[in-house]
């Protein structure tokens, strides 16, 4: 993509450069307050960069919403390790593709966040961890970084003021897995991307064993800001600890499908009716994915009152996650959602522990099963149960992320499940996908 | 001995460099050499084991953990459906089955002259402008399957135009 319309609705934190060419070179970014708050942190102790970042109220966008600032200051300030700052570009959540255009429109941000939290933690290296998919966005961020290096923004002796951080990016190559924070910090050690097991967490012992924040791409790039214009401006834009804007991908059913950065606290209403000129061809909701495919799904009744911010989301049981809002139409078989959701964490699964890997594995065959009418009376039953047998009994959060939407479609769907028992064909004449049905 | 090219192996020692340990350069060589020989033949690995110290056997394990790397040869166009939730919900299945008849092959299945390999995979980032296909590393998004299938007809040409030599990014 090489252009960007934003749309009238949307508050431009984050995105507010998407629609400048110019800013995606180094000239440009300076001429749109680039590195501004780089040199007001220079000039700034790393305790108040880090209260600055909890005043502003800033929570984790890749999906776990744990608040940053206080995630910085876990970072113990004597270590004999180096420290690391980590930024996850592995961008791969279903429903998510938000960070692509950070990375795309707005590279410098990124590299000015990671030197803020460099200075907030006492780290001198940093790294940008990109999905291989992305190979066209780490080509742009090797550049930005390069032109960055050349002009003592990034390397030694940053702006003269002693002030040592070297970032490079860093491509993986194909894991869902790799996104989650153990995992990651193993793929970039060149090993298989499997979590670890937590304590220690990252803070204490990361990336080569050393103290290390690692925070998602918006995160980061939603830090200049918050550093220029202070933490209190940003909080203002949500409700109370659900401070700011955030990045939403709307897709599915919706006619204007697109990515939209909105104050915390929107209406989900608006976002269909008002951002994606309502749903498709007039068709009724049914289903919401409120935040990427690990959240469990709501039905029509609780989303259209939804407002878009953590603690409103976790209200209702599921989460906002990754910011992937997908909106699923009256006219489509549920049986068959989660069938492809589970194929997914089945596909993904790293194999380490046994719930996720067994479980996910049986999970898919099952619902194959079910979807083509195989389903027997018990079944819904022995499908929750299993699922239940995986949640909070494995070392990441993969496993959980099976189950929970998993169990969601059980409870608010299951005459769906019922309408496909003993030999009766989908009634939404959904077929099994052609990869799925091969295994 | 190296199956790669100068310029790559060159690379191979910035990326080293990179790192507080080489290993870590482990996957960027991975894909970076895939992507200049097509897959990774025994003499890539070997050559990669060497460079890094390490064994071709934990070579090849971290090779088996990524979907992105390969041991064979993929064609020379690598047609990627996502058929994901995003994708599904606006023809990703339809997109897969087009593809299967056009290019007539199946899933993780390579066309007889070589041109076209097929594989359904998750969710490409591309959510917001589903339904998506990624070919080799080039999106193509909003698609039906008309659009599709003018977009395999430019890389048919592109092939028969010979130009599929090293041509892969």
């Amino acid at each position: 993509m090489s252009s960007y319309t934003p749309h009238p609705l949307e508050v431009r934190v984050v995105s507010r450069r998407f629609d400048q060419p110019k800013a995606r070179t180094l000239a440009g970014y300076l001429e749109s307050d680039g590195f501004k708050a780089l040199d007001k942190a220079l000039a700034l102790t790393p305790d108040a960069i880090i209260d600055e970042v909890k005043k502003s109220g800033l929570r984790g966008r890749g999906g776990a919403g744990f608040p940053t600032g206080l995630k910085w200051s876990f970072v113990p300030k004597q270590s004999a390790r180096e420290k690391y700052v980590l930024c996850n570009a592995d961008e791969s959540e279903p429903g998510t593709c938000k960070d692509r255009l950070i990375l795309e429109y707005d590279p410098f941000a990124i590299i000015e966040g990671m030197l803020i939290a460099g200075l907030a933690i006492g780290a001198r290296r940093g790294y940008i961890y990109i999905r291989g998919e992305y190979r066209y966005l780490i080509d742009i961020m090797e550049a930005a970084l390069k032109e960055a290096r050349d002009a003592g923004y990034v390397g030694t002796n940053i702006r003269g003021k002693g002030f040592d951080f070297d970032i490079h990016a860093h491509t993986g190559a194909g894991a869902y897995e790799c996104g989650e924070e153990s995992a990651l910090m193993e793929s970039l050690e060149g090993k298989r991307g499997i979590p670890r097991l937590k304590p220690p967490f990252p803070a204490v012992a990361g990336f080569m064993g050393g103290p290390t924040v690692i925070n998602n791409v918006e995160t980061l790039a939603s830090v200049p800001p918050i550093i220029i214009n202070g933490g209190d401006w940003f909080a203002a834009f949500g409700p109370p600890k659900n401070g700011g804007t955030r990045l939403f991908c709307l897709s599915g059913h919706v006619n204007n499908q697109g990515v939209f950065e909105l104050p915390l606290g929107f209406p989900l209403r608006r976002l269909i009716d008002d951002l994606g000129g309502g749903m498709r061809h007039g068709a009724k909701l049914k289903a919401l994915v409120p935040g990427g495919s690990s959240t469990p799904l709501l039905p029509a009744d609780i989303a259209w009152d939804l407002a878009l911010d953590y603690d409103s989301v976790a209200k209702t049981g599921s989460f906002l996650g990754s910011g992937g809002v997908v909106v699923v139409d009256e006219n489509t078989c549920m049986v068959k959602f989660a069938l492809r959701i589970m194929q997914f964490y089945r596909h993904e699964s790293c194999g380490w522990c046994v719930p996720c890997r067994e479980g996910t594995n049986w999970l898919q065959l099952s619902l194959t099963r079910f979807h083509n009418g195989g389903g027997r009376d018990g079944d819904i039953e022995t499908l929750r149960e299993v699922s239940e047998n995986i949640l909070g009994r494995t070392f990441c959060a993969l496993g959980d992320a099976a189950a929970m939407p998993t169990l969601s479609i059980l409870k608010h769907w299951r005459q769906e499940f019922e309408d496909h028992l003993n030999g009766k064909p989908c009634p939404f004449g959904a077929k099994t996908s052609v990869a799925v049905s091969a295994h | 001995m190296t199956p790669f090219s100068q310029s790559l192996e060159q690379k191979f020692q910035e990326l080293m460099a990179r790192y507080p340990a080489r290993r870590s350069a482990l996957v960027p060589m991975l894909i970076y050499g895939q992507d200049e020989l097509g897959y990774l033949p025994p003499a890539a690995i070997a050559r990669i084991a060497e460079l890094l110290d390490e064994s071709e056997m934990a070579v090849r394990e971290v090779i088996g953990y990524y979907s992105m790397l390969r041991l064979q040869p993929a064609g020379t166009y690598h047609v990627q459906v996502c058929t994901n939730i995003s994708c599904l919900l606006r023809g990703g299945d339809e997109l897969m089955e087009h593809c299967q008849h056009r290019l007539g092959i199946g899933n993780r299945e390579t066309t007889k002259d070589g041109v076209f390999s097929l594989e359904e995979v998750e969710c490409i980032g591309a959510c917001s402008w589903a339904p998506a296909v990624q070919v080799n590393y080039d999106f193509h998004q909003e698609l039906t399957p008309e659009r599709l299938d003018q977009i395999l007809d430019a890389y048919q040409q592109r092939a028969g135009a010979g130009e599929r030599a090293g041509e892969r990014a």
